[in-house]
This record gives structure tokens, sequence and C-alpha cells, in this order.
């Protein structure tokens, strides 16, 4: 079943065009990695994705759920650096889309945002301020915020970088099995070959075109290659 | 004892406990929230737009709310605005607004009423002479400013923690920025009556900024800039009322003793052991 199609998608800052007529679709259960050099338009396809963007032409539409069911996990940046919060708030503020009034979340969502917490391994540190923690188990801590979020689709926006290789291969791992579970993955990386291993289909967004299809048939193109001489 | 209890027999005194316990709290609320948003300026560049205001409403001879609260909480969307778009930044808009509106009201009012005790009273604040009117804005003010942090928790702290986020989970952050905006800049109108337009920002950022020094969780920072800020309104009209002292800049004082001491407090708990 198709979930998301993106038909003939402009998307602009000011009156610069980031990328011009765009086209896929996401499938129930596609592992969808983005790549793309820096400044490519990554980002910003998913801020659109997510009802972000602001000027566009094109279509995206969804089928069989709402854009506010996807789980978002936002590229780093340096504002939470000191924010005071435990990790249960911040996790529990997955929820506040549907949230109830006054402080005190529903019952329900507590009780999913503990399994959550559960499956990524992070029972230990609900109670630890989210300022102290690693940039890895900072990074868990949004991803289990993005689930909270999700029902169906999950959109990674570099989720691995500044990580060392073994919370690299944590974070995968945890990724590859909300996979198998059925959830959607749409992720953004910067290192194709591993995140080739795992993706089921490939976007990448070049200077004047782009790719997409099976990573099977992007590993079998000269896309790669192609872009890399552009940009030499 | 006694005079203790002849004070509470003033009804000035009871007006200006009241409303300043309600608008210290509202104000720390707020200041929760602008200072993690790294725009705790806009509450000293509205107060200068309140004075400014103000000092032309004396003028007019017109009530000064009627005046200020519409000017200030225009004043508010424009530097919101300006600091989310616009090509200048949003600190240096504040400065440029804050002395301007400044320089104009100190200009009417000196061409005007001339710098009277009304005007001081509004660069300087007069607790003690807050009318029974006052005191039922001031009040009326901070239970509205309480009853929705309290109902829309969540989507408050999601718009302050990652503003992004909440909006693409279906959170109307703009509403709750206009919502923050509105709710700044009435504070500041009716707080600055109390504080003084010079002094009423510093009640917004210290309580913030104190029990920041050493809460770890958003809830108990809110919480506690509360109870720090109503806790120095109290001491600070102690000292005004037992000690004649000025009542705004006291409370300023006790603010800035609660911020040094809990620092204090932050720097000997990050200290390793050396035992
Ligand atoms: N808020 C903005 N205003 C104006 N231009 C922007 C804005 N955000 C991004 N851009 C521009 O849009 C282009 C695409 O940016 P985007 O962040 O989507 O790239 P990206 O592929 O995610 O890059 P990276 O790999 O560095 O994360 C860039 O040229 C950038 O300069
Ligand atoms: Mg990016």
């Amino acid at each position: 079943m198709t979930q998301i199609r993106v038909e003939n998608l402009t998307a602009y800052y000011e009156k610069n065009a980031v990328f011009e007529n765009l086209n896929f679709t996401v499938e129930q259960g596609d592992y969808l990695v983005i790549l793309g050099e820096n400044g490519s338009g990554k980002t910003t396809l998913m801020r659109y994705l997510l009802g972000l963007g602001i000027r566009f032409t094109g279509k995206i539409s969804y089928n069989g759920f709402s854009r506010r069911q996807i789980g978002w996990l936002p590229q780093r940046t340096e504002t939470q650096k000191d924010f005071p919060a435990d990790v249960s708030e911040v996790v529990l503020s997955g929820f506040s889309g549907k949230g109830t009034l006054g402080i005190r979340y529903r019952k329900e969502s507590r009780k999913q945002a503990a399994a959550y917490l559960k499956a990524l391994g992070l029972s230990d540190l609900k109670n630890r301020s989210f300022r102290e923690l690693s940039g890895g188990q900072q990074q868990r801590v949004l991803l289990c915020r993005a689930l909270c979020a999700a029902d169906r689709v999950l959109l990674l926006d570099e989720p691995v970088a500044g990580l060392d290789a073994p919370s690299q291969n944590e974070l995968y791992e945890t990724i590859r099995q909300l996979h198998r579970q059925g959830m959607t993955i749409l992720m953004i990386s910067h290192e194709i070959d591993r995140a080739l291993q795992d993706a089921t289909r490939v976007l990448h967004l070049g200077k004047e075109d782009f790719f997409f299809g099976s990573s099977e048939e992007y590993r079998e193109s000269d896309f790669q290659s192609r872009t890399k001489e552009e940009g030499s | 004892m006694t005079a203790i209890r002849e004070l509470f027999s003033y009804s000035f005194v009871i007006y200006a406990l009241l409303g300043g316990v309600g608008i210290a709290l509202c104000a720390s609320l707020l200041g929760v929230h602008l200072v993690l948003k790294r725009f705790s300026m806009l509450g000293d560049g509205l107060s200068h737009v309140a004075f400014g205001s103000a000092a032309i409403a004396l003028a007019a001879g017109v009530a000064p709310l009627k005046i200020s609260i519409p000017v200030v909480i225009l004043a508010a969307f424009l530097l919101l605005h300006v600091s989310r778009n616009g090509k200048i930044r949003g600190d240096a808009a504040i400065a440029l607004v804050s002395s301007s509106a400044l320089a104009i009201g100190v200009i009417v009012a000196t061409l005007t009423t001339g710098m009277n005790t009304d005007i001081s009273s509004y660069m300087f604040g007069s607790i003690l002479a807050m009318s029974r009117s006052d005191t039922v804005i001031a009040v009326s003010v901070a239970v509205g400013i309480l009853l929705l942090y309290v109902l829309f928790y969540q989507k408050l702290f999601a718009t302050t923690f990652d503003e992004d986020f909440a909006a693409a989970v279906g959170v109307r952050v703009e509403g709750y920025r206009s919502l923050l905006a509105v709710l700044t800049a009435v504070t500041v109108v009716v707080g600055m009556r109390m504080m003084g337009a010079l002094l009423i920002s510093s009640i917004i950022t210290f309580p913030a900024l104190s029990a920041m020094r050493v809460c770890k969780r958003y809830r108990t920072v809110v919480i506690t800039a509360g109870i720090l800020s109503v806790v120095a309104f109290l001491i600070g009209m102690a000292f005004s009322l037992f000690l004649d002292m000025p009542a705004g800049a006291s409370i300023v004082v006790v603010n800035l003793g609660l911020f040094l001491a809990l620092s204090a407090v932050e720097f000997l708990k990050k200290r390793p052991n050396l035992s």
C-alpha cells in the first residue's frame, strides 16, 4: 500500500528553488534512505513531508493516516543543550499533539511511553536530566519521543551523526528492529554504504536531477559516481 | 506583632500584597519560557514601550492602562515577528525599540506635565499607590495566566523545548507564541505600576534563572521559579514597609540575593569531592 506520494514537488526558500519536480512514493514497510550532499535539500524535504514547509508547488498525499502521525527525529541542534528537562518529560512531549488539557498525560500515553523507553533500553535513564546525557543517549531519547508521535512512519534526519562507532551500530540495530516490526522508515544519511545495507529503497537528491529506486537498482546505476564527478 | 496587625488594617497594604503576589507569579512563569527561548530581553523592551505609552497617556489625560495595553501588545507581536523573520536580529530590534520608546516618553513627559511624581512612579514603581481597580486587574491577569499555564502545560512544554517538533505533531505553535506575547505584554504593563518600568523585566528573568541553577526538570523549574518569585516579592515588601526602602528596587535586590545563593549551591554541588 502506498503511504506517501510526492508529485512534482518543488520547494523554495525565498525565491530560490531547493529542488525541483521531485517524484517518489513510499510504500508501507519501506526503509527508504535519502542521500545527497550538504545543502541538497534532504532536511527541507522532510520538513515538507511534516507540513512545516512554507512555499511549494506540487502535491504531497498521505494514504491511510494523517501527517500528524509521523514521528520525526530532527537533525541535531544546539538549542536544547542546557534545557532543564528530564528524560520522561522529553519523551512524553511526543504525545503533545494529541495531548490533553492539564499537566498529566493520559494513562495510555504514559504506559506506551514506558514501553518504548524499555524497548530502547532507556528505562534506567527516565529520571535523568536530558542535558546530562551523552550524545548517543540523547539521540535515543529523541528517537523514543519520535516513536510516541509515530503510528506508522518514522522520519530520521541523520540519526547517527556525531556518535561513536558502537553507539552508531546500536542505533542502526534499533532502527532495523523497528522496521522489522512494521514501521515505515525514511532516513537521511551520509554514510552510503552503511545505509544501503538495511535500506530497501534509495532517494538520492543530486544537483540537477534525482534518483529514486530500489537499493539494487541504485547500486547498479551510475548515479553515485556521476554526482561525485559533478561535485569535483 | 501589633505593627503587622496595624499594617494589614490599611487597605493599600492588602492591595499591594494581593496584586504583587499575582504579578510576581505571572512574571516568573512567563520568564521560564522567555529565558529558555533566549528571548528574555523581550520583557525589558516591552517595559520601555509601556513607559513611553504611559507618558503619552498621562500627557493626553487618558488612563494609562487603556493606551499602554494595546500598544505594548502590538510591540510584542512586532518584536516576535521581526526576531523570527526580519533581517535585524531580535536583540538588536529590541534595543532599538526599547530606547526609542523611552526617549519618546521622556520628551513627551518633559514638554507636557514635567517629570512629576506620576511619571517617576511609572519609572520606579509605586506599589503602595495601587488602587482597588489596579489590584483587581493584577489579580485577574494572574489567575488567567495560571489557569492557561496549567491547562496548556503539555503544549507549552513542547513548544518551549522544540518548536519545530511540536508543530510537526500538530501543536498550534503560532497560537501559543501569540498567547505568550499577549500575556507578557499584559504582565509588563500591569507590573510596571508596582515595580517600575526600569525594574519589571528583572522579576521576569531572575526567578527562572535562579531556579535553573538547582533544578533539572522542567516541572520543578516552573514550580521553583514561582515560589522564589513570590518569596522575593514578600521579603522585598517587608524591607519596603519596615525599613522604608523603595519596594521595586528591594524586590530586585532580594531576587539578586537568591540568585547568588543558588549559584553558590550549584557551584558547591558540582565541585568534585576531593576528600
Ligand atoms: N531557513 C532557511 N532559509 C533559507 N534557506 C534555507 C533555509 N534552510 C535551508 N536553506 C537552504 O536550502 C538548501 C537545502 O538545505 P537543507 O537543510 O535541506 O540541506 P540538507 O540536504 O539537509 O543538508 P545537510 O546535509 O547539510 O543537512 C540549502 O542551500 C540551504 O542554504
Ligand atoms: Mg539536513
